[in-house]
């Protein structure tokens, strides 16, 4: 079914009853608001404990460097320093190197060498932040500068500098070679194509920057052995687990704790030194130490995302059949492989890149390699490679459309997987769960008005104004995953939920997951509240506490709702199955005979004869005579291993005016039609939505991660690393349709990620679209106006 | 040496280093953590606070100098129990998803509807373009703030049951 | 957040005791106003002075004031102030046209005219606009007040004609019949620093042609006017012509470097362009009335 987003109705009633309001899906306001719009969340930053002392973390300012000497004797003298770490004295405890999420190590704090600009080398403990700060400027260290690895591209040439030459044996900037698809097959494809086009694609490196920087407060208490993290992290019970094995603190000695997070984007899954470090100065003061990064140390030092240089080959035939795709990638992974993938996975989902198309053969290699920038970390916007590999194929079509001169709508048409090939095997390994691709693809055309854009943009055209309009038809992996193929150093990708029903009929759903903005407690309320009729106010989420919540790997990926909102509506169905035994003993009838309607159990054919959740649940809890094999209570834990991963899927357009004489690009429209399978809550969806849009003008106009050739990084402050504000992107006018997931409880297939992947391909085939006459079939990101006049000039713009 | 502010409608009188910030000041002397910072470069945004019914940056003041003038913070918004129209819209409208941004924006929208009662669109976009979200690309600030624009005299029990 | 090293802190009650202050605190001491180029630098610790002077309480120096002939405009004026003044806008078009692209209305609400002009950053609008406008700086000091014409108030990127001991307290704006002006900026994102930017400013004769024209660059490695582009115009009947002409030779006098903005070929274009594109403006506006 599809249909037009309604724009929400501004007119909402501030005194809507409970009769007003949905149970269960539908578009109720988030009941986590209230906090927030007081001034009242409670972010990392906003912890403070009694006797708290602050850390503050120096850094290397260069990317390539030995280190000489290092002295603390000034900063230790400072009246208000407790303490001052560096490399040698985590060695002596075994912490100097902590593992990586991908079986690398990261160094915690240098000890032999610096490998990028702004790598930790000594942590300093203070009794606040003015004074942790001054404290810095009075260790001195002595660095021999070497020269950098910088270029990729040259990372594996004979002769350049070995960025990790402190493991045994190695002599090479090599971390990987992964392949996907068959390799013969779609060379035999290739060879006898009629049309073959090629075109080199980079995905620049560029950075999730949340407004909340990555931090920490670490209590540990010596008389009990109990650490208690606050942590700004996505994931609190993985992080629980790998603090006791990295710490040898035991697993159940540790306590995570992941307050209200100022956004996530996958900056926050990692471990980072300045975790493990705030840990070590409360163990040595003996006090809670909390550290927090400033803008600076999130961009330079931690998980960045993409920095991917691709060759797409596409195959087809002349009347615009695709036959197959190929792929080579070079992948910069930084100094330590760092990048938060599924253990068999070391370039993620990359392998997804067949995209929405129908192919006969497919095959990517990715080799990475480690250069002396900031270590490899967790693609922005999370997904496990998703963004690049979207990119590529979106990228790639729009270049063989204009090599057969078909309208780029046309040709995705021709091409997509047809309704009745689903559950659709592609030649990489994946089972696209659903999809029916052109109700989508064609609600989008007819929300932006194509044709009359097409006719519109002929008329600018010979006036000599730079019209462009953008496709991107997306297809996603996410909802990782089914246990025996993913985890994330060896723990599954399953995740666990429990729910509770209270004597007085209230509930409480504890979650692995952890929301940073995406509304779980709104979202996982309404889940059980479509299974058990209990209003969602009537419903506390609880997550973040890995004391009180069941173990799963947390958010990101877009994995909540598929993977935890699977868990929830398990759990709240096992419940519920419970509460018709109960009912039926209450109703002196056979479950058999009971049926259900939102909210209570009743007898088929007599409906006054029922009996509602809360009822069931005092009885539970009561004196009731309860049946065989009942215990008292309405409370259910699942832990869901999902069978296979979701597949959500997205028709975008974008429509742009290039400045013909700056080069300037502006964005004047964006139509996006997602198909997230069974919806939850419209308003949040379409919130996700939007934000992602936002990241995908961002990616594609302005942001970058950039580094000189002596590895200074250039996008180290908001000055040079530019984020869209209101004044760069439009209203956002959006849609959906719907195809639910067979193999998911709900059908629900997650949305989180859905607009950052597609929407950068959108945006940067509309500029191209622009550019048309003056021959330009491909440009790399970001389209600044320096780089879209240049392109314009005929240059090749630089891949970055 | 020692300043002497009003702070959403209360006189403060404390004592303070000339370097401290004042959104340090807010938060740490002042406890009120509803301020936020997020970037070293006074580009953020999120710091915003009203100074004298001004939106300023509060990272790239100090506390010193807001000696005998008025701030209002994100806590000033209600009054007393009864949430302020922007805070009312911002829930209608879902403006806000982490909530980092949100106190910032809901103060510049304030000082927005206090002097122009029914901003366009673009006038919105640009009061608020000082100002970084990261997640809600900005469509449904922009309603937020209309929907106070339009409901300007609303009130509400503020029990966290939402409408 | 970055936080800055210590320092002294006096606040000042009138020009007076400013030039007391700066005497008595020394060559290590600063001047702050809206504070949003020297706190951030501050912060970073690439400034580092011992005492700030904190003037943000001279209410003294906060003023637009049109008297025949000229516009008197404090050195405390806000951004603001001077983007809402329908004065200024009406005198003075290419202040608004700035002003709307300078920073955003956040850190407008803070900075000042004369920060921004003491700041003297090579990309600083106002110092363009100024310029053109052929302002005339008013310091006063300990030997009293002086009037510095624009030409020579800037001496160089981050340098300015007012000494240390010396306070900038007015901006004077000379008034012309049948002139406008005009400002364009091209910027990656609103906030960001100019990848490159023109100003222009024209007296229209009685005959419609150009009696007096001058063109300032921002960003582009020119300090000053371009003074041959500006003298093309004089006497000339405006036309795209004329307009290209200038353009060409204000790319000329243009001098960019390469930077992640773009390189030095794209700005000189855009010195070309945008130097078009205001003096079309301009004379437009000059020649309405508007």
């Amino acid at each position: 079914m599809t249909a037009v987003e309604d724009r929400p109705a501004r007119e909402a009633n501030p005194a809507a009853t409970a009769t007003d309001r949905p149970i269960g899906f539908g578009r109720i306001q988030r009941k986590e608001d209230p906090r927030f719009v007081r001034g009242k969340g409670n972010y990392l930053d906003d912890i403070v404990l009694p006797g708290m002392l602050h850390g503050a973390i120096l850094r290397s300012p260069m990317a390539h460097g030995r280190i000489i000497s290092i002295d603390t004797t000034e900063a230790l003298a400072h009246p208000k320093v407790h303490a001052v770490v560096t490399g040698k004295d985590l060695e002596a405890l075994n912490l100097a190197w902590a593992p990586t999420l991908s079986a690398d190590v990261q160094a915690v704090l240098a000890t032999d060498k610096v490998r990028f600009q702004g790598q930790e080398v000594a942590f300093v403990v203070a009794e606040d932040r003015y004074a942790a700060r001054d404290a810095l400027e009075l260790i001195d260290v002595e660095y021999e500068q070497l020269a950098p690895m910088i270029d990729a591209r040259k990372a594996l040439d004979p002769g350049a500098p070995v960025v990790r030459d402190e493991m045994a044996g190695r002599t090479d900037n090599h971390v990987f070679d992964w392949e996907a698809g068959d390799a013969a097959e779609t060379d035999a494809v290739f060879a006898r194509a009629d049309v073959v086009v090629t075109q080199e694609v980079v995905y620049p490196r560029v950075h999730p920057a949340p407004m909340e920087t990555c931090g920490a407060v670490a209590d540990y208490d010596a008389v009990d052995g109990k650490l208690t993290l606050y942590e700004t992290t996505q994931a609190p019970h993985a992080h629980r687990t790998l603090f006791a094995i990295v710490a040898g603190i035991p697993e159940h000695k540790i306590r995570v704790v992941s307050p209200d997070i100022g956004g996530g984007f996958g900056n926050k899954v990692g471990i980072y030194p300045g975790y493990i470090l705030a840990v070590v100065g409360s163990i040595v003061t003996g006090k809670p130490v909390k550290w927090v990064e400033d803008r600076s140390e999130n961009l330079m030092s931690t998980s960045f995302a993409r920095d991917y240089i691709m060759t797409g080959e596409i195959a087809a035939t002349r009347e615009g059949k695709i036959l197959a795709v190929r792929t080579t990638v070079l992948a910069d992974h930084g100094a330590f492989n760092a990048t938060a993938q599924p253990t068999k996975y070391p370039a993620g989902f990359f392998h997804i890149f067949t995209g929405s198309y129908d192919l006969q053969a497919a095959h990517c290699k990715v080799t990475g390699v480690y250069t002396n920038k900031a270590p490899g970390g967790v693609a922005y916007a999370c997904s496990f490679r998703v963004t690049e590999a979207v990119y590529l194929i979106e990228r790639m079509v729009d270049v063989l459309a204009d090599e057969l001169a078909m309208d780029p709508a046309e040709l995705r048409l021709r091409n997509f997987i047809r309704p009745e090939q689903f559950p659709y095997p592609n030649k990489t390994g994946w089972e696209y769960d659903s999809g029916d691709y052109e109700p989508t693809m064609r609600l989008a055309m007819e929300m932006a008005g194509y044709d009359e854009l097409r006719r519109e943009q002929a008329e600018k055209r010979a006036r000599g104004e730079l019209m462009g309009i953008g496709i991107s038809f997306f297809t996603e992996t996410v909802g990782a995953g089914p246990r025996k193929h993913m985890d994330i150093v060896g723990l599954g990708m399953a995740d666990g939920a429990e729910v509770r029903v209270h004597p007085t009929g209230k509930a409480v759903v504890r979650l692995s997951v952890q929301s940073q903005g995406q509304g779980h407690e709104t979202t996982f309320a309404q889940i059980v509240a479509e299974e058990l009729g209990i209003p969602p106010e009537d419903i506390d989420v609880v997550h973040g506490d890995t004391d009180n919540t069941p173990f799963g790997l947390g958010t990101y990926g877009s994995r909540s709702t598929p993977v935890s909102g699977g868990a929830v509506a398990l759990a709240a169905r096992k419940v519920r199955e419970k509460a018709k035994l109960i009912a039926a003993a209450m109703l002196e009838a056979r479950p058999e005979d009971l049926e259900w309607e939102k909210g209570r159990w009743f007898v088929t054919g007599d409906p006054s004869q029922g009996r509602t959740m809360p009822e069931i649940s005092m009885a539970a809890h009561g004196t009731v005579e309860l049946p065989e094999g009942v215990d008292g209570n309405l409370d259910a834990e699942v832990t869901y291993d999902p069978p296979n991963l979701t597949f959500p899927f997205g028709a975008y357009i974008c429509v742009v005016d290039v400045d013909p004489g700056t080069g300037y690009v502006h964005v004047r429209r964006f139509i996006a039609v997602d198909d997230c399978g069974t919806r939850i809550n419209p308003m949040i969806i379409e919130g996700q939505v939007h934000g992602g849009l936002a990241d995908g003008v961002g990616m594609a106009l302005m942001e970058l991660i950039d580094f000189d050739e002596d590895g200074n990084c250039l996008g180290g402050s908001f000055m040079d690393y530019l984020i869209p504000t209101a004044m760069e992107v439009p209203d956002w006018e959006t849609g959906h349709t719907v195809t639910p997931s067979p193999h998911h409880p709900i059908g629900a297939k997650g949305i989180g990620e859905s607009a950052t992947v597609g929407s950068p391909p959108a945006v940067v085939n509309a500029v191209i679209d622009a550019l048309e006459p003056y021959g330009v079939r491909h440009m790399d990101m970001p389209c600044t106006p320096a780089r879209v006049w240049a392109a314009m000039q005929g240059r090749a713009t630089p891949p970055v | 040496m020692q300043i002497t502010a009003t702070v959403n409608g209360t006189e403060v009188t404390r004592d303070v280093e000339p370097r401290v910030l004042l959104v340090h000041h807010l938060r740490e002397e002042l406890g009120l953590t509803g301020t936020h910072w997020g970037c070293d470069t006074s580009n953020c945004g999120t710091c915003v606070v009203l100074l004298d019914g001004q939106p300023v940056k509060s990272c790239t003041v100090l506390a010193a100098m807001v000696d005998g003038h008025e701030v209002t913070t994100v806590e000033g918004l209600a009054d007393g129990a009864t949430l302020d129209p922007v805070q009312q819209g911002f829930m209608a409208e879902h403006g806000l998803q982490c909530g980092f941004c949100t106190p910032g924006m809901m103060l510049t929208a304030r000082a927005l509807l206090d002097r122009t009662p029914h901003p366009d669109e673009q006038q919105i976009r640009e009061a608020i373009s000082g100002q970084i979200c990261r997640c809600t690309g900005y469509a449904t600030i922009v309603r937020s703030i209309q929907w106070a624009a339009d409901h300007p005299a609303v009130r509400t029990e503020p029990t966290g049951a939402q409408a | 957040m970055q936080i800055p090293a210590a320092f002294d802190y006096v606040r000042a009650g009138s020009v007076g005791d400013v030039l007391d202050l700066l005497e008595r605190h020394g060559p290590e001491s600063r001047i702050v106003a809206g504070g949003h180029s020297l706190l951030p630098m501050m912060k970073l610790r690439l400034a580092r002075p011992d005492c700030l002077i904190d003037i943000n309480g001279l209410a003294e120096l906060d003023f637009v004031v049109e008297e025949p002939g000229r516009l008197r405009v404090g050195a405390l004026t806000r951004h603001t102030t001077l983007l809402e003044s329908a004065l200024v806008g009406r005198l003075f078009p290419i202040v608004h046209d700035a002003e709307r692209v300078i920073a955003d209305p956040v850190v407008r609400n803070r900075g000042t005219i004369g920060g921004s002009l003491c700041q003297a950053d090579p990309a600083e609008d106002l110092s363009t606009v100024c310029d053109v406008l052929r302002a005339e700086v008013v310091i006063t000091g300990p030997a009293g007040e002086r009037s510095v014409p624009m030409a020579e108030f800037h001496r160089g990127p981050y340098e300015s004609a007012c000494d240390q001991s010396e306070l900038v307290t007015e901006i004077r704006f000379p008034i012309a019949a049948r002139s406008s002006s005009a400002y364009e900026k091209v910027e990656r994102r609103v906030g960001d620093w100019a990848v490159a930017a023109v100003g222009a400013a024209v007296t229209l004769a009685e005959d419609g042609t150009i009696a007096d024209a001058s063109i300032g660059l921002t960003a582009l490695g020119l300090e000053g006017v371009a003074t041959e582009a500006a003298a093309s115009l004089h006497g000339q009947l405006p036309s795209e012509a004329v307009f290209a002409e200038a353009g060409r030779l204000a790319a000329a006098a243009s001098d960019p470097t390469e930077d992640q903005r773009g390189p030095v070929d794209y700005k000189r274009h855009l010195a070309d362009e945008l130097t078009r594109r205001v003096l079309r403006r301009a004379v437009q506006r000059a020649s309405t009335g508007s």
